[in-house]
């Protein structure tokens, strides 16, 4: 019983990383890629922890989804900041 | 066209590669003969619970090692790429002088109230939270380098909240030389007072399961997670700095 539901949510949660990625790859909008690119990392911490790996988890969680997401902000900021400059 | 043929070579390329693997995966019901070394005679051998620790900081220590250099690497590429380009901007900066004004009056705008209170109560919690999961990186799960991804994301909500908050680089530079340098120091011991490079038990393994045990991990995850969170910060802050930077 346990474990069909412990299938059940991975293969939800994988389900979840498949989309986000896609999405991530697929959305013109440079920023809710980027949130996207997060949101997979996210979904697949959490498939860290239902695959009893904590450790992992904890990495991914916060530098893949936070850490990681932040720095791309920042680095889409400044490029667009290039890049208009470079129109002018 | 061309492009095009490459790209479904390389797809069915990767395809291939990938079904391999899925075809011949069979899950294993047992441990590999190295899995059941660690897990019979870790416990025993370094005292500490958490095995995945015992791995990572003692069996495989050099690898461990290996991972804080690229860190520290990749840190060092991203501050000297920054600093390349600021200076660049700053030889430019007279042309568009009005318009650079103005983005930067954009940039500063400070944060709502909502996230800078939120900051200001969570900021010490997470904090210490970064340090309780490197400290105990031999009891529960978690250990330097999630710490120290925590300890970041603390940095990264003040650089959120509080924009104009100025980090000391300095103290970056000397906490994570002085991390970095204690923990091959503390390596290098473990040649000469116990089993080679980086062994735990230059220190008295201690009570099974307590704060103070298992040897010299807590001391090197230390190290770790301070290493590791210090740079991190110091990432966020080189991306922010260039920004908000001095025009």
């Amino acid at each position: 019983m346990s474990s069909l539901v412990i299938t059940l949510l991975t293969v939800v949660l994988c389900a979840g990383i498949l989309i986000s990625g896609l999405l991530a790859v697929m959305l013109n909008n440079m920023v809710s890629a980027v949130v996207s690119a997060g949101l997979a990392s996210l979904f697949a911490s959490v498939v860290y922890v239902v695959l009893a790996a904590p450790d992992v988890a904890m990495t991914e969680a916060s530098i893949g989804s936070g850490l990681t997401t932040m720095i791309f902000l920042y680095a889409i900021r400044k490029t667009q900041k290039l890049e208009s400059e470079d129109d002018e | 066209m061309i492009k095009r043929i490459f790209i479904f070579a390389m797809l069915a390329l990767m395809a291939m590669i990938f079904f391999n693997l899925v075809a011949n995966y069979t899950e294993n019901t047992t441990l590999s003969k190295l899995g059941h070394y660690y897990a019979d005679k870790g416990p025993q051998e370094l005292g500490a619970p958490n095995l995945v620790t015992a791995v990572v900081v003692t069996y495989r220590g050099l690898d461990t090692l290996g991972e804080v250099t690229v860190l520290f690497i990749s840190a060092a590429g991203v501050g000297l790429l920054l600093r390349r380009t600021r200076r660049n901007q700053d030889d430019d900066k007279g042309l568009e002088q009005g318009d650079r004004a103005e983005e930067t009056a954009g940039v500063h705008k400070p944060a709502s109230e909502i996230v800078e209170t939120a900051t200001e109560l969570l900021l010490p919690m997470v904090v210490l939270f970064g340090v309780y999961v490197f400290m105990n990186g031999h009891l529960s799960p978690g250990g330097g380098f999630q710490g120290g991804a925590i300890i970041a994301s603390g940095t990264m909500f003040l650089l959120l909240a509080l924009p104009e908050s100025h980090i000391s680089r300095l103290m970056i530079a000397i906490t994570e030389s002085m991390s970095g340098f204690s923990y091959v120091v503390v390596g290098v011991l473990g040649v000469f007072l116990a089993g080679g490079f980086l062994d735990n038990r230059i220190m008295d393994l201690g009570t099974y399961g307590s704060l103070f045990s298992a040897g010299a991990i807590p001391l090197i995850y230390l190290f770790v997670g301070l290493k590791v969170g210090f740079e991190l910060s110091a990432v966020l802050d080189r991306f922010r700095k260039e920004d908000t930077g001095p025009v």
